[in-house]
């Protein structure tokens, strides 16, 4: 029973924390505007020819 | 002494293959000797004949390969590893058939439960879970494990990693289906929804999906293309987590080492939790990630359009696997599981809404300055088309999710509906399209037999999907209301064969959805099986005089 609570705990405080960051540190890399060039690169990717 | 004329030495992997492969031929000799149950003999027997023709195939491969290792590049250009890939080509045709074939037989079992002809092997019970395999793990996987196989050389630049390694993936992986199918109809089964392999299939499937990894991952390590393409992110959360899934629903402890039965180490609400864990995380990252993939290399390539959003394209795959995995408590709603665990998965579900039509529009808005061609190639308009059903049934998903929907959707044909529109309109939509843009790409032909048969494959299964899950609808919602009718007096009013009997004929309309669906399915195999042998019918009309391509326009969103 301590153990769940201990879990359920962090779950509920720390994890949601860290999710919430994670997601933040996602949504900075795909909307930074240094990286838009090489985004715009990318999504050509599957149209390049070999 | 072939191999010393010409100084041919066998790689580490021939090698220890080959030893691995003579060692798996004795020890399914010895369990098929000392089995405890007819099944498992005969599993045990199919595995030593499957080890030998491995053991073989190794060898024949090893006499009539050069004595110098492949190369990576020819004439500056990589050296693509095309051979796999076009096997499960055809593997998922050929089974993407059987298993279309074998619902048709079900649909239609459940209008006249006498179809079943009193046999034990063509039982609904035991056919059921041979559909479901047969249409997600043999038809959708080899459409997963090939495009995934193309699309990661095409967009690393780089040969398949390992020479072997793929072949046994795609061999072992369809052995696999062998092992599974065979099993259901002889009653080999562990009764968890899409698991059911007994534990030695399992274990089986275990060895190949690292091998699988492991090809991935090293395809990727050695890429000469800087930037990973988001189609094998997508790839990637598919295979690292479908191994998560595979292992710890599969905990189990067989009864013996020679027989068929197993028994999971979870019980009661925590096996019940666990399975549906996996159960729809096999739909988020089987049936979802590993056709987003799909969608985002083969629908710009089709178009010649790039990607509408990279970035919203990072932000869907990111937001799309970290909400999946927490949605399964959905399937347990009303039972034993915890309430704070169904809200849960209900408060998932519904957030999971957004990253997937950040997906649709991502995918739809890439014809953004090609809308023109859904007019003129119907294999982009199939592929359009499964996002409308991909964003039709994640949207009928949350809703279904919702404790109050539920509470009438559940254990009805509703959910059978829905899970169709998913699988026929967006998976085997979206593959349908893949293999139609493949097959003329791996065996070098400028295009494909026919497109006005891709017309036909396209009018005539949608018409299939159509009556299916409109039929699904209305049965499912009449079950669902039929069960919980009280009369005054506060009685149920209907027992249960009343509203067993009051589907039946929308069991005919469904199952006639299903033959619909699998000449969709007729159609398309004999189209691309002349398409393999080189003709091309006489269509002048259908060939596409290209007028050049427009200037694209500035695109707002990039």
């Amino acid at each position: 029973m301590t153990t769940y609570h201990v879990l359920s705990q962090f779950a509920q405080t720390g994890g949601l924390i860290y999710f919430m960051l994670l997601f933040a540190a996602v949504a900075i890399y795909a909307l930074r505007p240094r990286n838009s060039a090489k985004f715009e690169r990318a999504a050509r990717l599957p149209l390049a020819e070999d | 002494m072939a191999a010393r004329a010409h100084v041919k030495y066998m790689t580490e992997g021939e090698g220890g293959l080959s030893a691995a492969l003579l060692a798996g031929v004795l020890v399914c000799l010895f369990a098929a000797a000392r089995a405890e149950d007819a099944a498992f003999a005969f599993h045990a027997y199919l595995s030593a004949a499957a080890s030998l023709g491995g053991l073989m195939l190794v060898l024949s491969h090893f006499a009539g390969r050069d004595a110098s290792p492949v190369p990576q590049e020819v004439n500056g250009k990589p050296n693509y590893n095309l051979g796999p890939v076009k096997f499960a080509v055809i593997a998922s045709v050929v089974w993407g058939i059987a298993g279309f074939l074998v619902g048709v037989i079900i649909a239609f079992q459940l209008w006249a439960p006498e179809l079943n002809f009193g046999l034990p092997f063509t039982n609904f019970g035991r056919l059921r879970p041979l559909h479901t395999s047969a249409v997600i793990f043999a038809f959708g996987g080899n459409v997963l494990i090939g495009t995934s196989f193309y699309v990661v050389q095409r967009t690393c630049r780089a040969r398949l990693a390992g020479e072997l390694a793929p072949w046994f993936v795609v061999l072992g992986y369809n052995f696999f289906i062998v092992l599974a199918g065979t099993g259901y109809l002889l009653g080999v089964t562990q009764s968890k929804e899409y698991a059911e392999p007994e534990w030695y299939a399992d274990l089986w499937l275990t060895i190949v999906w690292v091998v699988y990894l492991l090809v991935f991952l090293g395809t990727i390590w050695k890429r000469k293309e800087p930037h990973i393409f988001v189609a094998n992110w997508f790839y990637l959360a598919f295979i690292v987590t479908i191994a998560m899934l595979h292992i710890v629903n599969n905990l189990a402890m067989p009864v013996s080492v020679f027989g068929s039965k197993s028994y999971p180490i979870f019980s009661g609400v925590q096996d019940a939790l666990i399975q549906w864990w996996y159960g729809h995380n096999a739909v988020g990252f089987f049936l979802t990630a590993g056709f987003l993939a799909i969608m985002y290399y083969f629908i710009p390539k089709r178009a010649e359009r790039p990607v509408y959003s990279y970035r919203l394209s990072i932000i869907h795959f990111w937001a799309l696997i970290f909400m999946y995995i927490w949605a399964g408590p959905h399937h347990l709603h009303y039972t034993a599981l915890p309430d704070w665990a169904q809200t849960l998965g209900m408060t998932f579900s519904i957030m999971l809404w957004m990253p997937s039509w950040g997906g649709m529009i991502n995918g739809l808005m890439t014809l953004s300055g090609a809308w023109d061609k859904l007019r003129t190639d119907p294999v982009l308009r199939m592929m359009v088309v499964s996002l409308a059903f991909y964003g039709m049934s994640t949207f009928e998903g949350p809703m279904m999710s919702i404790k109050a929907v539920n509470s009438l959707s559940h254990y009805t044909d509703w959910t059978i509906g829905h899970v169709h529109s998913g699988a026929l309109g967006w998976v085997a939509y979206v593959s349908f399209g893949a293999l139609y843009c493949l097959v003329p790409w791996l065996w070098n032909r400028p295009r494909l037999y026919s497109l006005k048969l891709v017309e036909w494959h396209f009018w005539v299964s949608t018409l299939g999907i159509v009556l299916y899950i409109t039929s699904m609808w209305v049965a499912g919602i009449m079950q669902g209301l039929m069960w919980r009718a009280y009369n005054a007096l506060g009685f149920l009013e209907y027992s249960f064969i009343e509203t067993v009997e009051a589907m039946q004929p929308y069991y005919l309309v469904r199952a006639l959805g299903g033959v619909l669906f699998l000449t969709g399915a007729l159609i398309m195999a004999f189209n691309l099986y002349m398409t393999v042998r080189g003709s091309e019918a006489e269509e002048e009309e259908q060939v596409p005089v290209l007028a050049p391509a427009p200037a694209p326009l500035p695109i707002a969103a990039e």
